[in-house]
């Protein structure tokens, strides 16, 4: 089912900002707010949970780190023990530098990766979902997309609330142009 | 219609107000559509002449290269001057040279992230590009010094038929392979992770030439269902086959990227746990480098003072290396707006800091030798000073401890010629630092029946040389198809003081 959207675009990162901290305030459904760099407190102004992706690298850190420690003892004292210039089968503090290195990689690689696939970041989704371009959110300009839902919804009220914010323009669109 | 009012303003008046120094980052009073204008006029435009002239230079030293290290393979490292008392000489030195050199990229992109310094986001994107290039020229010389380069697969603990005999994880040599991979994946991650904002850009500008294009030819582009599967198929004039390819891998690099501020939340994240984890990995990297030499009972080698050395001698390097390129960049790419005066004072400023710990290990492996009352250290360091080579020592100190004091004036540091050169001298003495290092150390090891001398062969400089056209001809694609400068970053601080 399609649903309709209305869309303030404006010109300063400042009206962005108030715009969707008042839209918030009104109960107003705030589909998304589309930017050409990052805002800063436009997530406390959408009211956005913070991220959980620290979580996917400290996780995948850790098991980089301890995977690749238990793999060097168990190739030098179980696997094929070899005696290197007399030095202990399990040669603890030379086996730190590829611990360290394999948990920087695993971490920061499936952060990356994690990062792609929550952000629904999907090349093949240019083509039929260019979004908001048309509008210059990727050069200049600043979008705040507000679905048409809700008892509280009135077509004329939001467009007056999003006026208040000198809008460059204020435009009606389907949902499935913007996600 | 009216502008609105520029909102630098209302920053430049709370620093006045506050008595702070009022010094805007870019120059020009630039605006969000001034930045990607000015960004994307070096990809849109055809390269210069001077471009060509230095992709033919670049292209034709990698091509000197190639045929060096061919013949190299095809005959065995015999072609080089290596003999068995000096081991390792001129491909390791190469080696650790191009090492460092990354090594500034990824203070600017990380370090001085995480300290929030917003003058890197001038240099970030060209420094970090720097970085991917020297890291891919730094790691072709231990491949090609296997002598069976071939084989390098052996590297990795795989289970194999040979036992399964597994690599020696005690070797800082295997230490080094997982740094240098980690070092070369996590750098390629992070550049482009910062520039998929750009890429989504540059995808739009592309699309909105198109239309414009569509338009003049008298078709509806009015109407914003075009943006369908077949948009490009069904135009009714032929777009050229190259920027109908330049199209696709735009779109298709970008991720999709639209704005989304849902998206910007989690990349911010994102780019702050890259950079916290790029900053203990730059560290790491050189210290496992310097190991390499610390862990070998050789004098002149085995100090514990070499992994801070050679950490802080790598951004030393590296910082000239990014002086050397942004001056040039500047001028032929038209950014003079972007990388300001400001801009080269503070990375002049850093190279006057890491010359100093630089000349300060210098010092400290003097005085260390002396005093430890250790004739074979005594030797080392009395060699390295008034031996065969201490030309090269001389060089070395003269380009990395006595020129950089230069920068202490402020006439220097605003001189862009004097920058430029003094970067020179500096890329030249830290490469003479490696060969002191190693080969000083190696020619009169501990037993004098032993002791040898080495010249580098034809083939060897052939090497070196190509491994310079690798990194210009990389480095000068990179400004022609990329963008040089951050876009979105540079939005991010325009009008804001320091």
């Amino acid at each position: 089912m399609s649903r309709r959207v209305i869309i303030g675009v404006f010109e300063r990162e400042e009206d962005l900002l108030h715009a969707t901290a008042a839209a918030r305030d009104e109960g107003l459904d705030i589909v998304d707010v589309f930017s050409p760099y990052v805002v800063h407190g436009l997530d406390r102004a959408m009211g956005l949970r913070p991220s959980r992706l620290p979580w996917v690298c400290f996780l995948l850190g850790l098991l980089g780190a301890t995977g690749i420690l238990l793999f060097q003892f168990w190739t030098t004292s179980v696997g094929w023990p070899i005696n290197v210039g007399g030095k202990p089968w399990n040669s603890l503090p030379a086996f730190i530098p590829a611990t360290f290195e394999m948990m920087v990689l695993l971490g920061g690689v499936g952060t990356v990766v994690a990062f792609i696939w929550s952000a629904g970041l999907r090349p093949w989704h240019n083509r039929s979902r260019p979004a908001l371009a048309d509008l210059g959110v990727t050069d200049d300009r600043f979008a705040l997309a507000i679905g048409e839902t809700g008892v509280a919804f009135d077509h004329a009220r939001v467009r007056a609330l999003l006026s208040r914010f000198r809008p460059a323009s204020i435009e009606d669109r389907a949902e499935e142009e913007v996600a | 219609m009216i502008p609105p009012p520029p909102m630098r303003d209302a920053v430049a008046d709370a620093a006045i107000a506050g008595g702070l120094p009022v010094a805007s980052l870019i120059a020009g009073n630039k605006s969000p559509a001034d930045v990607t204008r000015d960004v994307c006029r070096a990809l849109d435009a055809k390269p210069s002449g001077l471009w060509w002239l230095g992709l033919g230079l670049s292209g034709s030293a990698l091509l000197l290269g190639v045929v060096a290290v061919s013949y190299q393979m095809a005959t065995g490292i015999g072609t080089w001057g290596l003999n068995s008392t000096v081991g390792w000489a001129f491909d390791i030195t190469n080696f650790v040279f191009w090492i460092g050199i990354g090594h500034a990229g990824t203070l600017i992109s990380a370090i001085l992230f995480l300290l929030r310094q917003r003058w890197r986001t001038s240099v970030n994107r060209a420094a970090e590009a720097m970085t991917l290039f020297a890291v891919m020229c730094a790691g072709l010389f231990p491949l090609i010094h296997m002598g069976r380069p071939w084989l390098a697969f052996w590297m990795l603990p795989y289970p194999n038929t040979r036992g399964s005999l597994w690599i020696n994880f005690r070797s800082p040599l295997i230490w080094d392979f997982f740094a240098i991979s980690t070092y070369f994946t996590i750098s390629a991650v992070f550049w482009y992770i910062g520039l998929l904002p750009d890429l989504a850009t540059i995808r739009d500008r592309m699309r909105a030439s198109h239309e414009t294009d569509r338009n003049a030819r008298g078709t509806d582009a009015h109407d914003n269902t075009t943006y369908d599967n077949t948009a490009y198929d069904n135009t009714a004039y032929v777009v050229s086959g190259f920027s109908r390819t330049r199209m696709r891998i735009f779109d298709w690099l970008s991720l999709g990227w639209n704005g989304s501020y849902r998206t910007w939340h989690r990349y911010e994240v994102v780019y702050l746990l890259l950079a916290a984890l790029a900053t203990p990995l730059v560290l790491s990297v050189h210290s496992i480098v310097s190991m390499d030499f610390a862990t070998a009972l050789v004098p002149g080698w085995h100090t514990t003072i070499f992994p801070p050395y050679f950490v802080a001698g790598a951004i030393f390097s590296g910082m000239a290396m990014v002086l050397t390129l942004m001056l040039v960049a500047r001028k032929t790419m038209r950014i003079e707006d972007y990388i300001t005066a400001r801009h080269v004072d503070a990375m002049c400023r850093l190279v006057i800091l890491t010359s100093g710990i630089v000349g300060l290990a210098y010092a400290t492996e003097l005085f260390t030798a002396f005093y430890s009352g250790n004739q074979y250290e005594q030797s080392a360091f009395v060699n390295r000073v008034v031996g065969p080579l201490a030309w090269g020592y001389w060089v070395m100190v003269g380009c990395n401890v006595l020129v950089p004091q230069l920068f202490w004036f402020a006439g220097v540091r605003r001189s862009f010629l004097m920058v430029f050169i003094i970067s020179l001298f500096i890329n030249v003495g830290m490469w003479f630092e490696r060969f002191i290092i190693i080969v000083s150390s190696l020619e009169r090891g501990f037993l004098p029946s032993s002791w040898a001398s080495y010249s580098p062969t034809s083939i060897e400089i052939a090497t070196l040389i190509g491994s310079f056209g690798l990194f210009f001809t990389c480095f000068l694609l990179f400004c022609r198809f990329v963008p040089v400068i951050a876009m979105a970053e540079i939005k991010a601080v325009l009008g804001k003081a320091r």
